[in-house]
């Protein structure tokens, strides 16, 4: 009986528990982009999974051209090292994008959702840039070390029926995702170019009263948010695969996270990141093993006591945005209401 | 800026420094300003002058041109025509951000503080323009506020109206200014409040700082003006001591209610 215990909880670790951290992780640093955007731009950037997708086919091509040279991180994936080139990509493109269309829209002080519908085009132009380069399909880039805890290594190391399985791409996925956010919270909270960030997200009127410069805000604003896009893009891929229209779609559960959490809150999107991942998880993980495990002996159910299938998974982050506006539009922890 | 217009401006400078070396040069002097919105008109050749060490005031009824004044005097507004001088030089077509540069800090009536960056960090974004060490101004303002010290690790945002206002002028103190200008730092708060935000308006003049503001409460405001403007329409109609003012038959039954 203990031992069904333990084993139902395996089967939970090994299905939900770590693949929603991994999950949480990736969609925590789309969201921190996206509410960054909307913090200090003001608006909600449809563009930013395709930004992702930019600097992860960037990331890609170079761990290629890395892998062509015979160049690898032994254990750890190429694309680590590839990581700065797509980080540089992705900052050009955002500071690009930014001189040629949101400029020009911030210069006549255009209202909000002028901002998003040339986000949506700048969206489609990003997205077919990407196809462009890397084609529609899907594309592995994954190398080195598989696994952290193998299933089989689990079960003899425990004397457990079930195995729990850790791939290098989940746990560098938790790793990174929370140094970037470590660093992220240093900067905004310490240094003076942060506070000065913040400063302009609250008042911008006070903030040109008190000398800050509002390019060097937004052009900071613009590197830092490529960087984690790109980052997220890349652990994304390695941990999932690459494909151009996965990441269009991620921008549907990255702005539910950013909502759910309270838009312009850097801590909300995080907060976001994991509940939307963990909602999208368990109402679509078919529980039939575990509740063999916790029933009678003997038993088991007669369905697969799944609530909905994994098809509708972008159901539920649309499901949750949806009561979240209706109760709650701030958000968990305040942020601003759209 | 080109080097052409910056040598212009600085002979500019240096001319009217001359120029005001035989009459006593005031810390911040409006004259005959001219200043509106698009097309609408406000300020119709108004002067306005505070020395350092002074309060001045500015009252009137409701669309007299008060707040447009001050914005015209920090530069957030053009003008059409008159002039702005600070300590005898023209900063006439100075931009606001170059004015706090100058010596120069303004409140505004709303929206005065970072609502979510703690007290401290508001103070901090004050100084933003300075490279030097500030915690020594911090540390005066603290004493001047003390109930800031206090609640220094508190976002500005969850503070009371009278506490707001206080960070405010403290943020904009941080500056070291020779000019404070404040736009009805009063608005909305308790008498209570006033009297006390008064007390401390008074201890900043008392530092040797020019303070220019404008006020709703008019009678309290120009007990502690040493110069009161009374605005009507844009003009100047009434131009005295605080204390005249308010002796003044005429300007208690028109604007101070009897």
């Amino acid at each position: 009986m203990n031992s069904d215990l333990l084993n139902a909880a395996v089967v939970f670790a090994n299905f939900v528990l770590v693949p929603g951290l991994a999950y949480g992780s990736q969609l925590a640093l789309g969201a921190l982009g996206i509410t960054l955007v909307y913090a200090v731009l003001r608006f909600s950037n449809f563009a930013h999974g395709d930004t992702m997708a930019f600097g992860a086919t960037f990331t890609i091509l170079t761990t290629w051209w890395l892998q062509s040279l015979g160049i690898s991180l032994g254990p750890l994936p190429t694309a680590l090292l590839a990581l700065p080139v797509g980080i540089l990509m992705a900052v050009l493109l955002c500071l690009g994008l930014d001189r040629l269309v949101y400029r020009h829209y911030r210069s006549v002080k255009s209202p909000p959702v002028v901002f998003v519908i040339a986000s949506v085009g700048v969206m489609f132009v990003t997205n077919g840039l990407v196809r462009l380069i890397i084609g529609p399909g899907e594309q592995r880039f994954t190398d080195g070390t598989k696994f952290l805890i193998r299933a089989r290594d689990f079960k003899a190391m425990t004397g457990l029926n079930e195995g729990l399985s850790i791939k290098v791409t989940q746990g560098l996925t938790v790793l990174i995702a929370f140094l970037c956010m470590a660093l992220l919270f240093w900067f905004l909270q310490r240094t003076r170019t942060g506070k000065a960030m913040r400063a302009y997200s609250d008042n911008e009127d006070l903030a040109l009263l008190s000398g800050i410069d509002p390019q060097r805000v937004v052009l900071i604003t613009w590197i830092i948010v490529a960087a984690l896009s790109t980052i997220a893009g890349v652990l994304y891929g390695l941990d999932k695969s690459f494909k151009p229209f996965t990441y269009f779609q991620l921008i549907l559960p990255m702005f539910a996270a950013a909502i759910v959490g309270g838009i312009g809150k850097p801590l909300g999107a995080i907060l976001g990141g994991f509940i939307i991942a963990y909602s999208e998880i368990m109402i679509t993980y078919a529980y039939k093993k575990i509740a063999r495990y916790l029933g009678p002996e003997n038993w088991q159910p007669d369905s697969l006591m799944q609530l909905l299938g994994t098809d509708y998974k972008f159901a539920v982050s649309f499901v949750i945005l949806v009561i979240v506006l209706l109760w709650r539009p701030t958000g968990l922890l305040k942020g601003s209401s759209i | 800026m080109k080097q052409a217009d910056r040598m212009a401006e600085t002979a500019q400078a240096v001319d009217s420094m001359a120029a005001n070396a035989q009459t006593k040069k005031k810390r911040l002097e409006g004259l005959d300003i001219c200043a509106g919105y698009g097309a609408t008109q406000i300020l119709n050749g108004c002067s306005i002058t505070v020395d350092g060490g002074e309060i001045a005031v500015i009252v009137g009824p409701n669309g007299a041109g008060k707040s447009t004044a001050m914005k015209a005097l920090f530069g957030m507004l053009p003008l059409t025509s008159g002039s702005v001088t600070l300590a005898g030089n023209d900063i006439s077509s100075m931009s606001p951000q170059a004015r706090v540069a100058a010596g120069m800090a303004f409140v505004p009536q709303t929206n005065n503080v970072f609502p979510n960056l703690t007290v401290e960090e508001n103070l901090d974004m004050g100084a933003f323009l300075r490279n030097d060490d500030f915690s020594k101004t911090r540390d005066q303002i603290y004493s001047l506020f003390p109930i800031l010290h206090e609640k220094r690790r508190q976002p500005a945002g969850e503070l009371s109206g009278g506490q707001r206002q206080q960070v405010a002028v403290g943020r904009a103190l941080m500056t070291e200014p020779t000019v404070l200008m404040l736009d009805e730092p009063t608005a909305g708060v308790s008498p209570l409040v006033m009297d006390e935000l008064f007390d401390r308006i008074i201890e900043v003049r008392n530092t040797g700082i020019a303070v220019l503001m404008v006020e709703q409460n008019a009678r309290q405001a120009l007990e502690i003006a040493d110069t009161g403007y009374v605005l009507v329409t844009g003009e100047n109609r009434f131009t005295d001591t605080g204390e005249a003012l308010l002796a003044n038959s005429e300007v208690r039954r028109t604007f101070l209610g009897g």
